[in-house]
């Protein structure tokens, strides 16, 4: 189940082929890492719509050439004390200008979506509890910042420094 | 022998595992076993619904002398009785007033 | 003293809430210790031996007056009445309840303090020089950009994940009295030819099991680069530190892999990469958040110099008080005062509520209403007119405050050890006791002698950087201490060597002694102690150490 970050609960309409399976000619398929590697060009020519799956130490950098290629694009939270995902988003938007979905897999708590999404997440895959406990609450923890980050809000320096004198 | 202790979730105060499966701030209450039963001890220690009243329960060496039980580590007997210096000498949090 | 505006205090009050609903959710079963204890302690709430501990931040160690009134009442109401000041300028309570803290949290939100990332793998508490705005030479003072980076680094989004902690340093006087080289991160102040504000940026630091001092990775950065540069540092430690090994997670083994020289590079490819969306620091925002640490407006008429000379000679107790605990001011109508936290037999570091209460008044009354806490664990006012000094000691030896040993033989840096902490291996304070007892008749003799004594490898108390370090660790049951020699914080920062075999827990003050007494039998010229160590070498500390009794 997904949910999105404007706080709503749908379902998951990718595919996310094993590095075994073949690949299908027109549904929406993900492909891991590895498998983007050895078969990038084969894969770029596909018709069809597709994604990337990201382990948390892979160099965005790698893939960034073909960004305009891919509409979605998984990152992992292995554990969720591992934060490398949130410098991998925040490059994939920032420095490289990713426009597609970008949702976060694996070990996706409720209190760190607000992190999540201010580093440019907008899908979380989720568990039941995310119903239960009534997660897209956690989106209006804060609505102050202090430092500009992917999602566009204003930090408050900015504000402040906006303000009439 | 060994007895299971850990630390209340709401208050954080210093608890061992009894005999009758509850929990009690005095380690002169906490159930010792052999040592070979201790890990079923520890498990028994660990199940019930969520939220358990336990936090960071652990095995401990200990010994009972007649109706007193006695750690063998100063760690634990510290925890049991208290610090050793300062204002709170002694001491221990069970001292403090329940508010709510 | 920086006041919150509308959107800082809103801030805080939205972490409130948070915070509160995580409690609920805690008690309620909803989130597994596992779940919740990142969340509790990015909120500053440990548990140790005896029940939770809170660390209230205090930022770069600024208090006003009625922040340390509320901390005395807290302490009051929800503790047992007294706190523990700490080695990076924070008040830990160790008698803490879960269920009690979201509404500490709340009252601390009325005085515009929290305790929000005082743990965790994420910035922790910024700190900086207690002399900061009165010190006699300082570049600028340093605690605009502490309050900056404070800010910049409060529940930031891409790095409150981090293999590991992050602590951050910044100092603007040639005498560095924040202990900059010690730090993940570290700031000098620095004028450039021009006579432009930038920073010496140094990485790298930490004690711990691999003790580390900082190395400097860019020189100059000009002050409207420090967050994207910050940025950039912080984005090549999330992507590249080890996460594989708690033990070999910090920056300093990231540092110590690449090389400075490499890890500079890194940041510096990183922080060119990102120079399109990074964020530049506008001077007329420092100025703006300057403002805040405005110069007070300090009586410059003229003071009675004989007078207190002749107080001086009169009392012999206040004599030693003006020797020890008295820094020179900018302004000569000046003084900075430290109070000493460390009553020769108490705990190090320890304040009532009682205490705290006075301190406050007496700030009130004498020093601009601001008190500043230093990583030695004592108290500072920073600005009292010569002319109350007399009055301002006896108020303070009235109420037990009135050690005058700061920098002495028993000004010892202590971690709580294992009478309250549940990472501690042996215990520190009752050797930090009997040291004290044990040296304080001779402590004028001695001068200036730094003893840093922790109670496990974490070294909270900073043993690394004692002139004698003491680390108590357990072997097979006993405490036992290891003694390293040599060390030394500041800009002259050094790594103590570990000295040999280490001493029974009764074996301290002794073992203590005989080191002292190589040092006064050998130093020349006023040396302090790790000159002399460095010139003549461990083998005669070690020679009478160890020598049978």
């Amino acid at each position: 189940m997904l949910l999105a970050d404007d706080g709503a609960l749908r379902n998951d309409n990718w595919r996310h082929l094993e590095d075994s399976e073949a690949i299908p000619d027109s549904n929406p398929v993900t492909v891991s890492f590895a498998r983007w590697e050895q078969e990038s060009e084969a894969l770029r020519a596909r018709n069809g719509r597709l994604g990337l799956r990201l382990p948390s130490d892979a160099p965005v950098e790698a893939i960034a050439p073909a960004l305009d290629r891919l509409e979605l694009i998984v990152l992992s939270f292995p554990k969720f004390t591992d934060g490398r995902a949130y410098s991998q988003a925040r490059l994939l938007r920032g420095r490289y200008g990713y426009k597609g979905e970008l949702r976060a897999t694996g070990e996706v708590l409720r209190d760190q979506l607000l992190f999540m999404r201010r580093c440019g997440f907008d899908s979380f895959t989720v568990g039941q509890r995310a119903i239960d406990e009534d997660w897209p609450k956690a989106f209006a923890d804060f609505d102050t910042f202090y430092q500009a980050a992917a999602d566009g809000r204003d930090p408050v320096m900015r504000q402040r420094l906006s303000r009439p004198r | 022998m060994q007895l299971v202790t850990g630390n209340r979730l709401w208050d954080g105060v210093v608890i061992y595992f009894t005999a009758s499966g509850t929990w009690s701030p005095a380690i002169d209450d906490a159930l010792l076993v052999e040592d070979d039963a201790a890990d079923a001890l520890l498990a028994k220690a660990q199940q019930g619904p969520s939220p358990l009243p336990v936090i960071g329960a652990a095995l401990v060496e200990a010994e009972r002398e007649e109706e007193r039980v006695y750690p063998v580590t100063l760690r634990e007997r510290i925890r049991a009785v208290g610090p050793t210096t300062g204002p709170m000498t002694g001491r221990r949090a069970t001292e403090l007033v329940k508010r709510s | 003293m920086y006041r919150y505006d509308d959107f800082d205090q809103r801030f805080v009050d939205e972490r409130v809430a948070q915070y509160r609903d995580q409690v609920r959710r805690r008690l309620a079963g909803q989130l597994s210790e596992d779940e919740f204890r990142p969340l509790r302690l990015m909120n500053g709430l440990y548990l140790q031996l005896h029940a939770y501990m809170l660390r209230i931040a205090i930022p770069y160690g600024m208090l006003s007056s009625a922040k340390l009134r509320k901390l005395a009442q807290i302490a009051r109401r929800y503790d047992r009445g007294y706190g523990h000041f700490t080695t990076r300028q924070n008040l830990q309570l160790h008698w803490i309840k879960l269920e009690d803290t979201p509404d500490i949290l709340a009252e601390l939100a009325g005085v515009e303090m929290h305790a929000i990332q005082t743990s965790g793998n994420s910035f922790r508490n910024t700190t900086t020089d207690p002399f900061a705005g009165a010190a006699a030479e300082e570049i600028e003072d340093p605690r605009p950009y502490a309050e900056l980076i404070r800010q910049w680094s409060t529940l930031h989004p891409e790095f409150s994940f981090l293999p590991r902690k992050f602590k951050i340093a910044i100092s603007a006087s040639a005498e560095d009295r924040a202990a900059v080289k010690m730090h993940d991160l570290g700031l000098y102040l620095r004028r450039n030819d021009k006579g432009e504000i930038g920073f010496e940026v140094l990485v790298g630091g930490g004690l711990g099991r691999t003790p580390l001092l900082a190395q400097t990775i860019k020189p100059f950065l000009p002050r409207r680069d420090l967050f994207a540069y910050l940025e950039a540092v912080l984005r090549v430690y999330n992507r590249y530190g080890r996460r594989d090994n708690l033990y070999k997670s910090r920056i300093k083994i990231l540092v110590q892999s690449l090389g400075a020289a490499k890890f500079a590079e890194e940041v510096e490819a990183e922080w060119r990469a990102s120079a399109q969306e990074a964020p530049s620091l506008p001077d007329n925002y420092v100025d703006e958040i300057a403002t805040a640490f405005a110069v007070p407006a300090h009586d410059q008429s003229p003071v009675d110099e004989a007078a207190i000379q002749r107080a001086i000679a009169r009392d012999p107790a206040f004599a030693r008080w003006m020797k020890h605990n008295i820094a020179p001011h900018k302004i000569p109508a000046y003084s900075i005062v430290t109070i000493s936290l460390k009553a020769v037999g108490g705990t190090p570091g320890d304040c009532s509520a009682d205490q705290m209460e006075l301190v406050a008044s007496l700030a009130d009354e004498l020093s601009f209403g601001e008190i500043r806490v230093t990583y030695e664990q004592n108290l500072v006012l920073a600005h009292v007119r010569r002319d109350r000094l007399y009055a301002l000691w006896q108020r303070l030896d009235q109420a037990g405050l009135g050690a005058s040993n700061i920098g002495l033989a028993s000004d010892i840096i202590c971690c709580p050890g294992m009478d309250y902490c549940g990472l501690a291996t042996a215990r520190s304070i009752p050797i930090a006791q009997r040291l004290a007892q044990h040296l304080a008749a001779r402590e004028d003799e001695i001068g200036r002698f730094d003893i840093k004594i922790s109670g496990c490898i974490n070294a909270c108390g900073h043993h690394h950087l004692g002139h004698i370090g003491i680390l108590g660790v357990d072997k097979n049951g006993e405490e036992v201490y290891q003694i390293t020699l040599g060390g030394d914080a500041g800009e002259k920062a050094s790594i103590g060597a570990i000295i040999g075999p280490a001493v029974k827990n009764a074996e301290v003050t002794e073992a203590v002694d005989r080191l002292v007494v190589v040092y006064l039998e050998q130093r020349q010229d006023g040396e302090r102690f790790p000159d002399t160590y460095r010139r003549i070498g461990a083998a005669p500390f070690k020679a009478a150490l160890y020598a049978p009794r």
